[in-house]
């Protein structure tokens, strides 16, 4: 009995011990899942390059804040940025790491990818519930030439809090004043109609099983699945497909200079080839912290090195010029 | 009967002689555990409350009737997820009842001894399936096959303005109320399984026997002497199953459609108190989304400990009449 109990006390003290190693040697991050993958990549290539260790949490955005505004963590990272006062109350730097995005996917006999063009006020209205079918004359007149269906339109959208939900319902009220006023935007919103799929995974399911679905998922996902998704007209004017340039596009034609805290959400971009419903994964650090030359230390390196990783991963790495824009502006307020 | 009560005093003798602050111990280790079991429950509870105090606070008993749920205007009711909850579990204690009698009577009365391992292990192995197994497969296997044999030809075949058209109505895509609760039954049968089976064998085979050599058939004795014998015990087997779809998360997340409000049909999605949460607890920011969801917990717990209390009521009334 003595003996069992010895050697458990001994193995929560060697484990215990071992904790306490691991936490001195490495740093510690939570937040949102989205970038998870990518951060989880990196992270294994700076241990291989440094030897210094990173571990990242994907417990969500909303955790991701919790956890940094408490100090348990040394970095926090969310996929909705904190406005600038937000930012000074608490003391945070955030600066961007990667772009994503929100692509529409489509279920639709016949139809293949990019074939079928929409409007931001045409999806908001879809999601609304007020365009029911998929041969709405609405709908016709901006896919002239093909044959829409005469089938009923499921609306899929997610169910579970998320970014990607966030960047999609900013996209929708911006473009059409009944989404802002009726539904708004967030990470989770009050859904006029549809049913929700949990996520990615989950809508894309739905819209796979369901002729005559509409859903939206991340473009990592939807790229990585090789779903049907449609073309969305930009700021410019044109109807534009979701490509990785298309992506980096609207992260280069934002003006993140005039973006205190670089709280911008890249939705509606001006660039010509942006694509419309794009958004940054965002970290959030003390400015006053004593990890935070290591924390930044991973970033600079991943900044450097990270480029072709997150490509694969199929995230859109920042453009040139904006991660010089994030050292001067964000990285210099590190005390 | 007879033979425990001459086995039980010699264990009591052969305690050793200093053995006396070893039964100290052991009482006290006991007891211990059993109040650490009560502090858990009351800090639980008493952290829920605070937790949630200012969902209740701001949204009062319309927390509890209201079916709005919408985080952008920070207003919350819970009536829709409590509604979704209450539906599935019953009715998927409905479908998994019956089957979990069938399974038990088969085994104990009816089975080839040779099968009676393979079909008894399978039960148990059912039960140990994790939940999120059962949700991917509701969701990629379960829901289209739904979709095509079921949802489709009950849709085709409902009469306009008919009881089955309102019944049917929804996306057929193999979602909704009633799939979720067919997954749930799916989880809580080997529970009420399993329990059924053992309390059938705890009936003593000179009882059955008797009846059998007065000529009763195997349906006369399950139906007048083994069911009488176990009632007690069966509701308390049907108990540990409703607890388990009252609670039942991740399954139920996937399949269930998650749509706040009240559901209209059986095709219809809707969402339950743990599916709610379960989606939306990772990305809540705002604190009043946090409060409600909590409040949310406590809700489910409030509904937990109500079917439980009625459990002990219906047992108390059955040990009454026997």
């Amino acid at each position: 009995m003595f003996r069992i109990l010895r050697a458990a006390l001994g193995a929560l003290l060697i484990a215990g011990a071992a904790t306490a190693v691991q936490a001195a040697d490495s740093i510690t991050g939570a937040g949102a899942t989205f970038p998870a993958p990518v951060y989880a990549k990196w992270a294994e290539m700076y241990k291989a390059q440094t030897g210094a260790g990173l571990n990242y949490q994907s417990i969500g955005s909303g955790g991701g804040i919790r956890q940094i505004t408490a100090n348990t963590v040394d970095f926090g990272a969310t996929d909705k940025p904190l406005k600038p006062d937000d930012l000074a109350t608490n003391g945070f730097i955030q600066f961007p790491t990667v772009v994503g995005g929100v692509v529409p996917v489509v279920n639709l006999p016949g139809v293949k990818s990019g074939q079928i063009r929409l409007t931001g006020a045409q999806i908001a209205d879809i999601y609304r519930g007020v365009i029911k079918k998929w041969n709405d004359p609405l709908l016709v007149r901006t896919n002239p030439g093909m044959t829409l269906p005469n089938l009923p339109i499921t609306v899929v959208h997610r169910s579970d809090g998320s970014g990607t939900t966030f960047i999609f319902t900013t996209y929708l009220a911006l473009k059409a004043a009944h989404w802002a006023s009726d539904v708004g935007a967030n990470d989770s919103v009050s859904w006029p109609v549809g049913l929700g799929g949990k996520g990615n995974e989950g809508v894309a399911a739905f819209v796979k099983q369901t002729p005559g679905a509409i859903g939206y998922v991340e473009y990592a996902y939807a790229t990585l699945n090789n779903l049907t998704y449609t073309q969305v007209q930009n700021k410019a004017g044109k109807f534009v497909s979701p490509t990785a340039a298309a992506f980096a596009a609207a992260a280069a034609g934002a003006k993140w200079n005039a973006a205190p805290g670089f709280y911008l959400l890249l939705v509606e971009q001006p660039a010509p080839d942006a694509w419309p419903i794009s958004g940054a994964t965002f970290i959030l650090l003390h400015t006053n912290q004593a990890k935070g030359k290591a924390v930044l230390a991973f970033f600079d390196w991943a900044y450097k090195n990270g480029d072709a990783a997150a490509a694969q991963l199929a995230y859109v790495p920042l453009p040139a010029a904006v991660k010089e824009q994030v050292r001067k502006l964000a990285w210099s307020k590190l005390k | 009967m007879s033979e425990t009560v001459i086995a039980s005093p010699p264990s009591s003798a052969r305690s050793p002689p200093s053995g006396a602050w070893v039964g100290v111990i052991f009482e006290g280790a006991c007891f211990a555990a059993a109040t650490a079991v009560l502090a858990a429950l009351s800090g639980l509870l008493i952290s829920l409350v605070i937790g949630g105090w200012p969902a209740i606070h701001k949204f009062g008993f319309g927390f509890l009737t209201s079916d709005t749920w919408n985080p952008v205007t920070e207003v919350y009711g819970a009536a829709g997820p409590m509604v979704g909850t209450l539906i599935t579990a019953t009715v998927s204690l409905l479908i998994a009842l019956p089957v979990a009698g069938g399974v038990a009577f088969f085994l104990t009365e009816l089975c080839p001894a040779p099968l009676r391992r393979p079909i008894g292990t399978a039960v148990e192995l059912l039960a140990g399936i994790p939940s999120i197994v059962y949700g991917m497969w509701g969701l990629f296997v379960f829901a289209p096959m739904f979709s095509k044999y079921v949802q489709l030809p009950l849709m085709s075949a409902a009469r306009p303005g008919s009881l089955l058209e309102t019944l049917t109505t929804g996306i057929p895509n193999g979602s909704g109320i009633l799939s979720a609760s067919i997954i749930l039954a799916i989880m809580i049968l080997p529970f009420m399984a399993a329990t059924l089976r053992d309390l059938l064998m705890t009936v003593p085979a000179t009882v059955r026997e008797s009846a059998y050599g007065l000529g009763a058939t195997t349906r006369e004795v399950v139906m007048s002497v083994t069911l009488p014998y176990i009632r007690t015990g069966a509701i308390g087997a049907v108990m540990l199953g409703l607890g388990r779809a009252l609670g039942e998360t991740m399954a139920v997340t996937f399949i269930i459609g998650n749509s706040h409000g009240f559901p209209k049909s059986m095709f219809d999605s809707g969402s339950t108190i743990a599916s709610t949460i379960a989606n939306e607890f990772t990305e809540a920011s705002g604190d009043m989304h946090l409060a409600a969801l909590v409040a949310l917990g406590l809700v489910l717990f409030v509904i937990t400990f109500i079917v439980l209390a009625l459990a002990r009521l219906l047992l108390g009334r059955q040990e009454q009449r026997l």
